[in-house]
């Protein structure tokens, strides 16, 4: 079984505004799968439903063959899915490792055990220090979050999600504001994860698709344009008539 | 990212605490012991608001269960066992949080604080409208739990001053559990979800969970300072009940700053202050009570919980940076 | 029970209902619009009973108390927002809380200083005073129609308020973001006043119009405080037509308990609002998961 998630036919309408209409993708091991389209395209939306922050109008969500529609969000990072926003949503009181810390308690939470010392738990902190390490904060375990710079928190943003042992990535535009060599990082970082997660990208960051995309979906005004491998996508009409007067313009 | 007081200043203050009944008057160990109580009502409610983020305006409700349930389980001649009254007490304070947090627990936000505010008042109603408990008059307790044990008792809840360091015992108590219980993955996840619930959900806590065990230990808690009163003071009403004494534990949480133990039981010593010092003051104290807060939230950037972070700041040894 | 008698309960709910409809439009309104959440708002209820039992007192009249007390109530309602309330719009709920608490505090003292602590009460208008006929022996009194007619109509007159002017437009947008609104070229802080002046009126003058069937005594604020919190969370937050609905269902629940279960029938009000909350946790009119 290659297929690991599945969206299927996923509508969300809001009153007569169907922000997403029939979207269906796959997203399968060892691959990343880019979302990309203009803005107001939808793909927040998309990528909401797939988490559990959002309800579909109708259509499933999938993993493994087993319909999780009706899953929570909390319920779906139990099963493996992980998502990291857009809008950097840390923890800015804590430092950069008990964001992580928590995170990977979340594997085993052991609620009932009242007299345990939390930060004394060596299965958690090992898995923050390790998912810390492979997002390249290490030696930034101390910081309080809240003052890492913008590109160190969306790297903790992908941290927290690697701490939660998460086998489907769902990433939401995590280049976000980056400067060129931040986004050289995280784009060697997709890469390497890549190998071990199915991986969901929503992207602007047109450079940065072209350069870890297996597959590209375009999604514009909340409908599948064309979906298909990259140099497919960068070929075809349709999607350059799409970003015709765009600032991200496809280069050949 | 903690301050440390002056190390003396704490010392200090428990010393003056355990040797109290030694050298002051009767009446000022009962002023304390009741402080004391109220302490411990508001590390309770400081669980829910300043470290779980639940502004409930209903705590007393389980404040006020458990002193009538001390009062509904001792007979009419004889006494009851301390060592069953206490336990059942806080039970059916526990029992009471958990149902009300099903309800309640389903709402966020300015609802939430309404809501609880409701069930607090219906509970509020039971009391006052029917007969269980003496209705609007209240009712007495005839006779304090005794504390035998095997056939030997350690000490006698009568007596003014063995109440005062049983009510002592209960606050360390508390104090101690809630310290270890903010420090537990349980904890942590309370911490988190005042912090962003949000994330907590999308990292796989069932927050809505983590939330009605919460209320159920603040309940319980509460219903432990509601039992201590109730030794105390050998009397009970639905007064103890009213939102107006939920009110007050807010303010008393504020007022010692949110999100400290230490800074609760600070609270309730300087809420009863405050209401000391404006009665002496006035008849109408009330009005200067609430001048006093409506002008403190307006003019004090950050509200009442800056002011306690300032005394703290003004107590505490500056550390030299290495 | 025979029908005369329902007649009468079901008139006494309608009127209890449409009674707390005008305090329960106001909290939700300032709610809804401002996002403050104002523990005082009883208090204007209990402000508008006391101000129409000291005007009737020295006027001799309930009509010209309540020809003077609506405008002062709105000059009231004016100055305390421009004076406190124009600061919490950017604070967080707690500080509102407390704020509100603390005013709560303040206005119980003052009636205290200003007026007294007895329950008082405030004769019908002569107009008024007659009662309608329903069988021999039962009668309804004029002045409970007429205080429903009066209900109904300022019900209506808000209907209007909202459908058709840029008020009520802008009441009809729920929003609470100034920014927003103020980008639209509206005077916010005027638009602001107005509603919360007009949210103190409404609860005033349901004060003043109750008195006399009610009694004016001190803990008339707390008791319709508590009920208007439960119309809202019943209704839906800024929901005005959910804060009718559900007023009319507390008005029945409350006033058909009475008869059934005259002991726990302050408690039946609380058990419907714990029903709701199982069912649609954002309020009757609310859609669900929007």
């Amino acid at each position: 079984m290659d297929e690991i998630l599945v969206a299927e036919k996923l509508t969300r309408r809001f009153g007569g505004l169907a922000a997403n209409q029939d979207v269906s993708l796959s997203l399968q091991r060892s691959q990343l799968h880019a979302l990309v389209g203009p803005n107001g395209a939808g793909k927040s939306t998309c990528i909401n439903m797939l988490s559990g922050d959002m309800t579909p109008t109708s259509g499933r969500v999938l993993l493994g063959g087993r319909d999780i529609t009706r899953l929570t969000s909390y319920q779906r990072s139990m099963i493996g899915i992980g998502r990291s926003y857009q809008r950097t949503n840390i923890f800015p009181k804590f430092t950069a490792f008990e964001n992580c810390r928590l995170a990977a308690q979340s594997r085993r939470q052991r609620a009932w055990r009242l007299f345990t010392d939390a930060a004394q738990l060596a299965d958690a902190r090992e898995q923050a220090a390790t998912a810390l390490q492979r997002a390249g904060l290490a030696g930034r375990e101390e910081i309080i979050a809240g003052t890492l710079s913008h590109g160190e928190q969306r790297q903790l943003e992908i941290a927290m999600v690697l701490a939660t042992d998460a086998t489907v990535l769902l990433l939401d535009e995590p280049l976000a504001g980056m400067g060129a060599e931040e986004s050289a990082q995280m784009v060697e970082l997709l890469r390497a994860l890549r190998a071990d997660h199915a991986i969901l990208l929503v992207e602007h960051d047109m450079d940065a698709v072209f350069a870890v995309a297996d597959v590209i979906t375009v999604l514009v005004t909340g409908q599948v344009l064309a979906s298909g491998e990259p140099e497919m996508i960068r070929a075809n009409r349709e999607v350059q008539q799409a970003y015709l007067g765009q600032d991200e313009v496809l280069h050949g | 990212m903690r301050r440390r007081v002056i190390p003396g200043v704490n010392f200090l203050l428990l010393v003056l605490l355990l040797t109290l009944p030694w050298f002051a008057p009767p009446y000022y160990v009962e002023l304390i012991a009741k402080i004391l109580v109220f302490a411990i009502f508001a590390m309770s409610l400081d669980l829910l608001i300043g470290f779980t983020g639940l502004v409930s305006f209903g705590h007393a409700a389980f404040f006020g269960i458990a002193a009538y349930s001390l009062v509904l389980l001792t007979p009419h001649a004889g006494a009851v066992s301390l060592w069953i009254a206490l336990p059942v007490a806080a039970l059916a304070a526990a029992i009471a949080a958990f149902v009300i947090g099903l309800f309640v627990l389903r709402t966020r936000g300015v609802y939430f604080i309404m809501v609880t505010l409701a069930f607090a008042q219906m509970v509020f109603s039971l009391f006052h409208d029917t007969k269980i408990g003496g209705g609007s008059d209240g009712v007495f307790l005839n006779s304090r739990p005794d504390a035998s044990l095997f056939g030997f008792t350690p000490f006698d809840l009568a007596n003014g001053v063995h109440a005062y360091y049983f009510v002592v015992a209960m606050l360390a108590l508390t104090f101690l559990l809630l310290e270890r219980v903010l420090r537990s993955p349980f904890g942590r996840v309370l911490v988190g979800i005042r912090s962003n619930e949000h994330r907590m959900q999308s990292l796989g806590y069932a927050t809505y969970r983590y939330k009605l065990g919460a209320f159920t230990l603040a309940g319980a808690l509460a219903g432990v300072a509601g039992f201590c009163y109730a030794v105390l003071f050998a009397f009970v009403n639905p007064e103890l009940l009213s939102w107006h004494r939920s009110g007050d534990a807010i303010l008393m949480v504020i007022l010692g700053g949110m999100g400290s133990l230490g800074g609760a039981i600070a609270g309730a010593f300087a809420f009863v202050s405050m209401q000391e010092f404006f009665s002496q003051a006035t008849k109408h104290w009330l009005l200067l009570m609430g001048t006093a807060i409506v002008l403190t939230v307006l003019f004090l950037p950050g509200g009442l919980a800056a002011v306690p972070d300032r005394i703290r700041r003004a107590l505490t040894r500056e550390r030299p940076h290495g | 029970m025979d029908f005369p008698s329902f007649l009468i309960q079901v008139l006494n709910a309608v009127q209890y209902g449409l009674l707390l409809f005008l305090v329960a439009s106001g909290l939700t309104l300032i709610f809804g619009i401002m996002g403050i959440i104002n523990l005082a708002h009883g208090s204007f209820y209990m402000i508008g009973a006391y101000l129409a039992f000291v005007l009737s007192s020295a006027t001799g009249s309930l009509m010209l108390a309540l020809a003077i007390g609506v405008p002062l109530a709105l000059i009231f309602g004016w100055l305390l927002e421009w004076a406190v309330f124009t600061h919490l719009y950017k604070r967080d709920h707690l500080e509102q809380v407390l704020l509100t608490y603390g005013l709560i505090l303040f206005f119980e003292e003052a009636r205290s200083i200003l007026v007294d602590n007895d329950v008082h009460s405030v004769a019908i208008p002569e107009l008024l005073q007659a009662s309608i006929a329903l069988t021999e022996t039962l009668s309804y009194p004029v002045y409970r129609l007429f205080i429903s007619v009066v209900c109904l109509a300022i019900a209506v007159a808000l209907y209007f308020l909202i459908r058709y002017t840029r008020l009520g437009m802008m009441i009809r947008a729920g929003s609470h973001d100034r920014d927003m609104v103020a980008a639209l070229g509206i005077n916010i802080n005027l638009v602001y006043r107005i509603v919360f002046a007009l949210g103190v009126a409404l609860a005033a003058f349901a004060g003043m119009i109750a008195a006399p069937v009610s009694t004016v005594y001190p803990g008339m604020g707390s008791h319709v405080l508590i009920v208007s919190f439960v119309i809202v969370v019943i209704g839906g937050i800024g929901s005005v037509w959910g804060a009718l609905l559900a007023a009319l269902v507390i008005g029945f629940t409350d006033t058909f308990g009475k008869v059934v279960f005259p002991d726990y029938a302050g408690i039946l009000v609380y058990v419907v609002m714990a029903a709701v909350l199982l069912w649609r946790p954002e309020g009757i009119l609310r859609k669900s998961g929007g």
